[in-house]
């Protein structure tokens, strides 16, 4: 049995007056334990509402939440917010995008680590503090035991991601969720803190939820890779298997608009055309074809299904062949 | 989005030519009244006032008498403590000399109307003088003139009415507005220059800059009219404010003496003397100037949050 | 901290010259003037001449100012005109100065008390019907001139229910000790139980009135503020911690939407003394408010003078006491 099952897992968002939008369409993952899993898309593509549907954050009124989310066998979805409560941050820890905003301000970062501890842990202050300074210790934070005293506005973006880091950690979760963890960061710093997050799931057994637009991070970072497109998973591939031969056209635009340092000189770039916002729905077609360069006639009439093939999950009715120039 | 075949098609031809720019470059100006036009808070503002003034406007017209004529001044006993009941010809009946007071609150209304409007105007007119000064030249004229605002700033705006209010000779329409006015200008003032300041450092300021446009129309052209939408909400609100203060002057004995012409805010202020007994002729200018000012802020208030571009979506 | 502190003081001193001199050429630019106000408009040209004479009104008024400037630094305001004539002015400010801060401090309390938790309630309830008749019910708060709504309170509750007092500080005839001026305080110093309870019945319905537009914008200011701290991504990260919602509510949502409440708090107690002016003349209750009403109508340069610089003044230290307090919250801005 797989640590986390996410099976044809549906949000819809519901607001008064206006039509309802289908956030996420039916998604079905699977993480094992310890494994490092990758939510890969551009932004709009239902990404981080399948994490927060996982989490158990998403507003309750005018969002409904459909399918089945398995933790350890247990059902999420319908569990009561008490048991929610009582998970998130013991079982299921969460990072979010943007340091500065997700931390409190007028709250030191050492309240903001114990109080998870003292929460789930049912810590006292002091011991909390001991622990919070070992955890600041362990993600890279120099000089914890001042730390603890500060506000996030003193420390660095990085530093604060390494804070969160610490906070979502306290606890010894199974399962991490880390939502564009380095987006809002430095280049340095990103490739620092992706080094950190590895390393930790690495030591701690923790699974990992990886969620990006970058394939950069996915790239060093994740077993398995899943690629979402309209709120659908597109393909789904090992690492190595999806960089080595994207199928899907998307996985391949995705990938050609990436700068490589290797490329032969004078080669172009190949952004793909339009935006997330061209879609047409899926039940009436592929949601990719108005900006799929490889569309056929199908592609406006009939949904594509996920299919097996060659050791991968694709829903393509007209794969890519060739390989990457590499 | 897109549901027949048809648009699908065209859809992909859209994409191809990659002609988009229709829906990304709507103004401000133009997304706020589309959030205004369903917000309810601002329909209800906006019908109060429209109301009001198309009755300010019409009401030598609708007002059934002569709002100065004393004709039940017979039905008036000092002695006894009597005024006319409402009457035949007289629905809401008399005042204190008798004059018909249905048709006072509906002439009242122009006056009301005017001490609103011509207030806010001179406060406009004052802080958009002081601040743009400031906001503009920056350096010691900046300095001075808001140490000047600050000292205007330190006594509450009320206070500040009423001690201007009683400065003057003879007291009038006009000294009532005036008082009520001189309070909003530091109010205007810091308003304009805060919002200028900002701009001063933003990107197309900076921009213009750069291009060589001379300071004056960087000034007109480009900093004032970007300032401007937190000034006309503010103007909303002083609306109401004005009414409000004009009143209250009016109580405290500072209003126009001269009762002739009614406003709503001075028959309120001298229906004190009577409104234990008589508590009617103070309801009905106090309902008035509460539905009014209530309209105007309603309106001020729909206008704030439809201007703040963290609700634009 | 300190240096910032001394400089905003000194700032505050800065400002209340200016005003004074402000103030004191522009109340000698009143009409009618305290001469007429004292004799009336019949008095004879030598007796006006006196009055003038004696109240040293016939100097210039750079002189005048001097002189006040000099006799105020040995805290000689004059004598008042109008309002308790030949009382000191300083007498009558210190006579009436508990009277307006237990009155202000009752209606302050009021305010907070019910605005917090009531704007609170309605950010968490954000669309519902308690959210919009809170919304609507702070919008006619402050439509409402104060003094109509005071006569409404004092009609309805002491005119035609008879449930409390219409007027005053205290029931005459009652013969309490003072220790404090503030009346409730002293009745319950001096276990005057009955003195105690007659002088907060007393204060209801000034207390009541003078509080509606405070508690009208704290309820909508608290409101604003919990709306935009729950969107805010700490709140959320607050939620992905599992805590409880007690501590998510006093931790992450109150303490940061409380940072502009409390300025408004402060702008508003600043302001509480103009809102007093009209409050207290409806229930004739002898503070500093009513002071400066009859003074107004009396021309009493000397009361005014001084109540309007120390209206000045509290609004200044105010806003003061309101920076200060913002470093204790927000850590952000102690560093600076």
């Amino acid at each position: 049995m797989a640590l986390l099952e996410v099976t044809d897992l549906t949000v819809v968002f519901q607001r008064r007056g206006e039509a309802p939008f289908t956030a996420v369409d039916g998604v079905s993952f699977a993480v094992e334990e310890g494994q490092t899993v990758g939510l890969v898309g551009e932004s709009g593509c239902g990404k981080s509402v399948t994490s927060l549907a996982i989490m158990g954050l998403l507003p309750r009124r005018g969002v409904r939440v459909s399918g089945s989310v398995r933790f350890e066998g247990a059902e999420l979805l319908t569990e009561s917010p008490r048991q929610m409560r009582d998970r998130r941050g013991r079982d299921l820890g969460m990072v979010f995008q943007d340091p500065l905003s997700s931390l409190n301000p007028v709250v030191s970062i050492g309240i903001q680590v114990t109080e998870v501890l003292e929460r789930h842990r049912g810590m006292s202050r002091s011991k909390a503090m001991r622990v919070a300074a070992e955890l600041l210790d362990q993600v890279g934070i120099p000089d914890p035991r001042r730390r603890l005293d500060e506000y996030p506005h003193q420390l660095s973006g990085g530093m604060r991601q390494r804070a969160l880091i610490a906070m979502a950690l306290a606890c010894q979760p199974r399962l991490l969720i880390a939502d564009e963890p380095t987006t809002a960061l430095d280049v340095t710093i990103q490739a620092q803190i992706l080094a950190l997050l590895s390393q930790l799931v690495r030591d701690t057994g923790t699974a990992l939820i990886m969620i990006t637009h970058d394939l950069g991070v996915v790239a060093g970072l994740c077993d398995e890779v899943n690629v979402l497109y309209a709120g659908r998973v597109v393909e789904r591939a090992a690492r190595h298997e999806l960089f080595a031969r994207p199928r899907h056209p998307y996985t391949h635009g995705l990938l050609s608009s990436i700068p490589r340092l290797d490329a032969p000189r004078g080669e172009r770039l190949v952004p793909i055309r339009g935006a997330v916002t061209d879609n047409i729905p899926w039940t009436q077609g592929c949601a990719f074809a108005p900006r799929c360069p490889n569309v056929l006639e199908k592609c406006l009439d009939v949904t594509p299904e996920m299919e097996e093939d060659d050791g991968r999950l694709l829903r393509c009715h007209n794969p890519v062949r060739q390989e990457v120039p590499a | 989005m897109v549901t027949t075949r048809k648009e699908r098609v065209d859809a992909l031809a859209r994409m191809s030519t990659d002609d988009r720019e229709g829906e990304a470059g709507v103004s401000l100006a133009v997304s706020a009244w589309r959030r205004l036009r369903r917000n309810p808070v601002f329909l209800v503002g906006a019908a109060i006032i429209g109301t009001f003034v198309v009755v300010a406007l019409l009401s030598p017209w609708l007002a059934p008498h002569d709002p100065s004529e004393w004709m039940l001044a017979d039905q008036v006993s000092k002695a006894r403590n009597e005024i006319p009941p409402p009457q035949p010809g007289h629905p809401l009946g008399g005042d204190q000399v008798g004059r018909d007071l249905l048709s006072r609150l509906l002439v009242g209304s122009q006056q009301t109307l005017m001490v609103g409007v011509f207030a806010t105007v001179i406060g406009l007119g004052g802080g958009l003088v002081l601040g743009t000064l400031a906001g503009a030249i920056g350096g010691w004229v900046d300095s001075a003139v808001m140490r000047l605002v600050d000292v205007m700033l330190s006594i509450p705006s009320l206070l500040a009415a009423v001690s201007i209010g009683a400065l003057f000779a003879r007291p009038s329409q006009f000294t009532v507005i005036l008082a009520v006015a001189i309070v909003q200008i530091p109010i205007f003032a810091r308003l304009l220059r805060g919002s200028m300041l900002a701009q001063r450092n933003s990107d197309h300021v900076l921009a213009a800059r750069a291009l060589g446009v001379r300071p004056r129309a960087i000034v007109f052209r480009h900093m004032l009219p970007n300032s401007l939408g937190p000034v006309i909400v503010q103007a909303t609100l002083v609306l109401a404010v004005a009414i409000i203060d004009a009143a209250a002057l009016s109580f405290l004995g500072l209003g126009n003496p001269d009762d002739s012409v009614p406003e709503w805010g001075q028959m309120l202020g001298n229906a004190q003397t009577v409104i234990d007994s008589h508590p009617n002729l103070a309801f009905w200018p106090a309902g008035c100037i509460i539905a009014v000012a209530l309209g105007f802020t309603l309106v001020g208030e729909s206008l704030r949050d439809a201007l703040d571009p963290k609700n634009r979506r | 901290m300190l240096r910032y502190t001394v400089r905003r003081l000194l700032q505050l001193l800065g400002v209340v010259l200016v005003l004074s001199m402000l103030l004191f050429g522009w109340l000698r630019l009143l009409p009618g003037g305290p001469v007429s106000a004292l004799l009336g408009e019949r008095a004879t040209e030598e007796s006006r001449r006196q009055l003038t004479a004696q109240l040293g009104l016939d100097q210039p008024i750079f002189v005048q100012y001097g002189k006040f400037l000099g006799r105020a630094l040995s805290g000689d305001f004059g004598s008042s005109t109008g309002v308790q004539p030949g009382d000191a002015a300083l007498e009558v400010f210190l006579q009436r100065f508990p009277a307006t801060l237990e009155l202000s401090f009752f209606a302050i309390v009021l305010a907070v008390l019910f605005g917090i938790p009531l704007g609170y309630l309605a950010a968490r309830r954000r669309g519902t019907w308690l959210d919009n008749l809170g919304v609507v019910g702070s919008l006619v708060g402050v439509a409402v001139p104060v003094f109509f709504l005071a006569f409404l309170l004092k009609y309805v509750f002491a005119v035609e229910l008879g449930w409390l007092p219409a007027s005053g500080r205290q029931t005459g005839g009652i013969d309490a000790t003072r220790v404090t001026g503030f009346f409730v305080l002293d009745g319950l110093l001096t276990r005057e139980w009955d003195a105690a309870w007659d002088a907060l019945q007393h204060l209801v319905l000034p207390a009541m009135a003078l509080a509606t537009i405070p508690f009208a914008v704290v309820f909508r200011i608290t409101r604003a503020a919990v709306l935009d701290v729950l969107d805010e991504d700490y709140v959320r990260t607050a939620e992905s911690k599992g805590l409880t919602t007690p501590v998510i509510r006093r931790r992450h949502v109150l303490r940061n939407a409380m940072l502009p409440v409390v300025t408004t708090i402060g702008l508003q107690t600043g302001a509480l003394l103009a809102g007093a002016v009209l409050t207290e003349k409806v229930f004739a209750f002898p503070g500093l408010g009513e002071a400066l009403a009859i003074g107004f109508e009396r021309r009493d340069y000397p009361v005014l003078q001084l109540l309007i610089i120390v209206a000045a003044m509290v609004y200044v230290l105010v806003n003061l006491v309101v920076d200060l307090s913002y470093a204790v919250i927000d850590p952000r801005v102690r560093v600076r």
